[in-house]
């Protein structure tokens, strides 16, 4: 097995999540709808 | 889109009250300080990718149940979201099985120390020094690809879309880069190795 010998540069400026997740995120917010009644809170998914 | 120059609190007051638009605007303007905090602390881009989207689920769970009440502070709130993901991660996976120690069974025939010694880690930090003024003698081209591939632990796709060439030349680069960096190596017979 080779050696690696590169240690990696944590906390990179370039980083960022994957489309995919970011494009997943924008669509739960756009399908959740948080109902209040009284004390208690609904979350609603719409397909 | 909303503008790039909105201020966050505003931002969020609009998302509440609707603006799918400025959740985005918010992401797009966090997201690699967010990612990065949270691969600072994984050190693995899967893990930290479920963790920013964990993230922004309660994120989005609070405001628009209209829990949020720290106006202008919305990035530190939602470091500190993260930072408790990434606790309660560390949490999980430290979860050992109980081993109790009887005459027949000690614990330090399954436990070992392998930690590097001062010495062991003075070696490595040598090595990984030498290797860093030997990359830094790669012709541009390469080093760019050979840095962003190991030490910045992008895939040749990235890489390739940042660089703007395909992936083939970026993988070629590479092999290249690895080439000379032997290259080199024998040259000077240098010994790396810890």
């Amino acid at each position: 097995m080779a050696k690696i010998y590169s240690k990696k540069a944590l906390a990179s400026k370039n980083l960022k999540p994957n489309k995919e997740v970011v494009s997943f995120i924008l669509n739960y917010s756009q399908a959740l709808t948080v109902v209040k009644i009284e004390d208690k809170s609904f979350e609603i998914i719409a397909n | 889109m909303a503008d790039l120059h909105t201020p966050d609190a505003l931002l969020v007051k609009n998302y509440v009250e609707g603006s799918e638009a400025a959740l985005a605007t918010l992401i797009k303007r966090h997201e690699s300080k967010i990612y990065g905090f949270i691969y600072s602390k994984i050190a693995d881009r899967d893990i930290s990718n479920d963790i920013f989207q964990d993230t922004f689920i309660k994120v989005i769970k609070t405001l628009k149940s209209n829990s949020y009440n720290e106006e202008g502070k919305f990035l530190p709130w939602v470091m500190r979201i993260s930072h408790n993901l990434i606790v309660d991660h560390f949490r999980k996976t430290k979860k050992m099985p109980m081993y109790r120690e009887t005459e027949e069974f000690s614990i330090f025939s399954i436990m070992s120390d392998d930690a590097l010694t001062i010495e062991g880690k003075m070696i490595v930090d040598q090595v990984e020094l030498d290797l860093k003024k030997l990359i830094e003698e790669l012709p541009e081209d390469q080093k760019e690809v050979l840095v962003m591939r190991m030490y910045q632990d992008m895939s040749f796709k990235e890489i390739s879309e940042i660089t703007g060439v395909s992936i083939n030349t970026a993988l070629g680069r590479m092999r290249y880069a690895l080439m000379n960096l032997r290259k080199i190596i024998e040259k000077h017979q240098i010994i790396l190795t810890n």
